[in-house]
């Protein structure tokens, strides 16, 4: 029995801190731009196709999931500059559009300079060893990504919190022309935002990456729409809401799977969503409400 | 210091600002009278960098600021306090002061000083240190963003209808504050719709009607010799 709650415990935790970091990727990027960045599931899909290309190299492993971390970064940042800034000021149709358009763009340059078939990932051992804790196996993979979620939400919290540029991102996301008014330079502000975005994509990938071994064209989709999900239910211009609404969609997705008979497993998703739908009935809003300002900019 | 030219704002095809002339003096208290949508706030924005200009132009210290950025304005010394103040309202009072100072951020020992100074000026605001700018008063918010904007060390203050729907005795502290402002020798455009009040501490004034100037002069001159009234409701 306390094994089982202990297992169920780290399940929770540890796809919880997956959509987490999934959804503040996401949400960092619209409390600033307060539109979505549908091109965000491919930044987890350019890392793994980074680790894809390094795994013949002689590097170390940690140095290519750097690479991958860091083209997630780099693509980010790309992605503003082609997909939103040229159009950002124009119109919101605009801006969805081009993000889509850029989204569709990296997938068919997957499948069209590597493949459309999964092609494995290098992963270290530790990633499929596991522990026996209390009488049941924990997979360590799912340790480390308890481990990595917690200290990049201390690390990130803290630069918000603490660092000059930090406030500016906050600031700008509820008041931007008054940031600016103040000296924040709107254009540092919206890469860093995409830029950090694409950090939390590269961390998300390398662990979701570790969880299911292979990478292929439509890898990104799952993870946006978990993020976008959990980004609503708890609430779309608080980051804490971002990071609450992961553990909370991780929790009933676990719950499901502890509880669900067999033949009804397929079906999780149509229970989850149900739940979701209840909780938007109930809280509109999503759980955390945030500032009450929600000026496009 | 500052010298606006034939300015003219669009908004779409209405212009808030048709065509305005008007000059601030180093160390002069310049205030911005007219009724509702006479183009007092548009002409403010345009001057700090958040609105774009039409047509004429904006030089201040004999610069042209015309197409400058917001971004830019504040690094020039123009600080804006704006009507619709914009506190941040998740950051704490000391937050949203500390970025008041974000373009001179790497003068630490500077930016603890003034903070310490606007915690004497302000003392209502050092109560509320840590407290989200959301929750403060209506007053409160007022003196942060004046506060706020001061922490640029700017030469040049626009304040945009400062005593907005503020109870009469902390107007009064308001004012106290501007007029302070002004003995330290800060240059001030300041737009209100108390004239009585702002033609008392205002070197010269202009009035503006439906986007141009109606009336200009001393604030003297202005104050005795015109019908108030028909400032703000038109002739």
């Amino acid at each position: 029995m306390i094994g089982q709650i202990i297992q169920f415990t780290i399940d929770a935790l540890s796809l919880g801190s997956l959509y987490a970091l999934m959804a503040l990727g996401l949400v960092i990027v619209y409390g600033i731009l307060k539109l979505v960045n549908f091109a965000y599931g491919e930044l987890i899909m350019v890392t793994g196709y980074t680790l894809f290309l390094l795994s013949g190299s002689p590097l170390p492993w940690i140095v290519m999931a750097g690479c991958g971390i860091l083209m997630a970064v780099f693509f980010g940042i790309l992605t503003e500059l082609i997909a939103f800034r040229p159009v950002r000021a124009k119109s919101v149709t605009a801006v969805l559009i081009t993000s889509f358009a850029f989204s569709t763009l990296l997938q068919n340059a997957a499948l069209l300079f590597i493949s459309p078939r999964s092609r494995q990932v290098p992963l270290p051992d530790l990633f499929t060893q596991s522990v026996e804790l209390a009488g049941v196996i924990i997979p360590l993979r799912n340790i480390i990504t308890i481990i990595f979620a917690v200290v990049l939400l201390i690390l990130f919290a803290l630069l918000l919190k603490k660092t000059v540029l930090g406030i500016a991102l906050r600031a700008a996301a509820s008041e931007f022309r008054m940031a600016r008014m103040l000296g924040v330079p709107a254009n540092l502000v919206i890469s860093l935002a995409f830029a950090i975005s694409g950090f939390f994509a590269g961390v998300v990938g390398i662990l979701w990456l570790g969880r299911i071994g292979v990478v292929l064209p439509t890898i990104g989709l799952e993870p946006l729409l978990i993020a976008f999900i959990a980004t609503v239910i708890g609430g779309m211009r608080s980051l804490q809401g971002a990071v609450l609404g992961g553990y909370l969609l991780a929790f009933i997705d676990i719950s499901l799977n502890y509880t669900l008979p067999q033949d009804l497993l397929q079906f999780r998703d149509a229970f989850t969503f149900s739940f979701v739908i209840l909780l938007l009935v109930l809280k509109p809003e999503g759980l955390i409400k945030g500032p009450a300002t929600g000026q496009r900019t | 210091m500052l010298k606006i030219d034939n300015l003219g704002v669009k908004y779409g095809a209405v212009s808030g600002v048709k065509k305005i002339d008007l000059l601030v003096n180093q160390g002069e208290l310049v205030a911005l009278l007219g009724a509702n949508g006479a183009g007092k706030s548009t002409t403010l924005l345009a001057v700090a960098g958040a609105l774009k200009c039409d047509q004429g132009s904006i030089v201040f210290n004999g610069q042209d600021i015309t197409l400058y950025p917001p971004e830019k304005t504040i690094r020039m010394g123009i600080a804006m306090v704006p009507e619709t103040r914009d506190v941040f309202p998740d950051l704490t009072t000391h937050e949203n002061l500390k970025l008041g100072a974000f373009i001179r951020s790497r003068d630490k020992v500077g930016i603890e000083q003034d903070l310490e100074k606007m915690y004497g000026l302000f003392p209502i605001l050092k109560d509320r240190v840590n407290q989200s700018a959301g929750t403060l008063s209506g007053g409160e918010q007022q003196q942060l963003v004046i506060a706020r904007a001061l922490m640029s060390r700017p030469k040049l203050l626009l304040l945009d209808e400062p005593s907005l729907g503020l109870a009469p005795a902390i107007v009064d502290h308001i004012f106290e504050l501007i007029l302070h402002l002004k003995n330290q020798g800060l240059t001030i455009l300041l737009v209100e719709q108390n004239a009585v009040k702002a033609l008392q501490l205002a070197d010269r004034a202009y009035v503006l009607s439906l986007g141009t100037v109606a009336t200009a002069g001393p604030a003297k001159d202005i104050a005795s010799n015109s019908d108030l009234a028909s400032i703000y409701f038109g002739n």
